[in-house]
């Protein structure tokens, strides 16, 4: 099992779920990626991402303006 | 009908209209949907090549294509434009927060998978030739569209 990190701070709305799921394409099931974003669109959005692609939210934290989310792969 | 494809008719020219079409494509492609844009009419300018294709035009496919912005980069705001002004300002704006440029955010597309189709009566309407799109275009009609839309149960008209 990998765990890729992305750092996704600064990049706007689509970016980091395009990000993620460039990572994600190539990734294995079971993998995980820890993405940090700074678009607050980004909490809302990657529920939505991980349910309609089916992928795993693992765990969703803010912390001073950056939200971290740790994603496995379904 | 698929919860898979998705479809957007690009009309609009705008630069503010077309960033929202780019993202919502892009947006559409990384949550794993097929999604197909179709441009028409004024949307057609934001295929067009930044530089001057040299194509054979009567006078007034000359003049059209003259008068009408080529490419994204020259696309202007349907609001607040102000003789360039306004556009000039957004467009700084967007930079200082790190938005994509409207040309950028095709490419984005593009890359992603999203499907471009030019509209061909338009294209014959406005006088621009398949010389003058960008690369990774394909030209079709009304029927093209009709059977995406179908198959897709997201469909915009932007």
């Amino acid at each position: 099992m990998t765990d890729y990190t992305l750092n996704c701070r600064g990049m706007q709305c689509p970016g980091p779920i395009m990000e993620l799921f460039k990572q994600m394409k190539s990734a294995q099931p079971g993998d995980t990626a820890t993405i940090s974003v700074t678009d607050m669109g980004f909490k809302k959005d990657i529920e939505a991402w991980c349910r309609k692609t089916k992928n795993e939210l693992v765990s969703l934290v803010e912390d001073a303006g950056v939200i971290t989310a740790v994603i496995r792969k379904g | 009908m698929s919860e898979n494809k998705k479809t957007i008719v690009v009309f609009s020219g705008d630069l503010d209209k077309a960033m929202a079409a780019m993202i919502i494509a892009s947006g559409a492609a990384a949550m794993g949907y097929e999604v197909t844009l179709f441009f028409n009419f004024w949307g057609l300018n934001l295929l067009r090549r930044p530089e001057a294709v040299c194509v054979k035009k009567n006078l007034l496919e000359a003049m059209f294509g003259w008068m009408m912005p080529r490419g994204a980069r020259r696309a202007t705001l349907s609001k607040m434009h102000m003789g360039g002004m306004g556009t000039a300002m957004m467009k700084y704006v967007m930079k200082t927060k790190n938005v994509s440029t409207p040309e950028q955010l095709m490419l984005d597309a593009q890359n992603m998978g999203v499907k471009f189709i030019a509209c061909s009566m338009s294209m014959d309407v406005m006088g621009i030739k398949q010389e003058e799109l960008i690369d990774g275009v394909e030209i079709g009609g009304v029927a093209t569209y009709l059977g995406s839309a179908d198959e897709a149960n997201v469909n915009l008209f932007i």
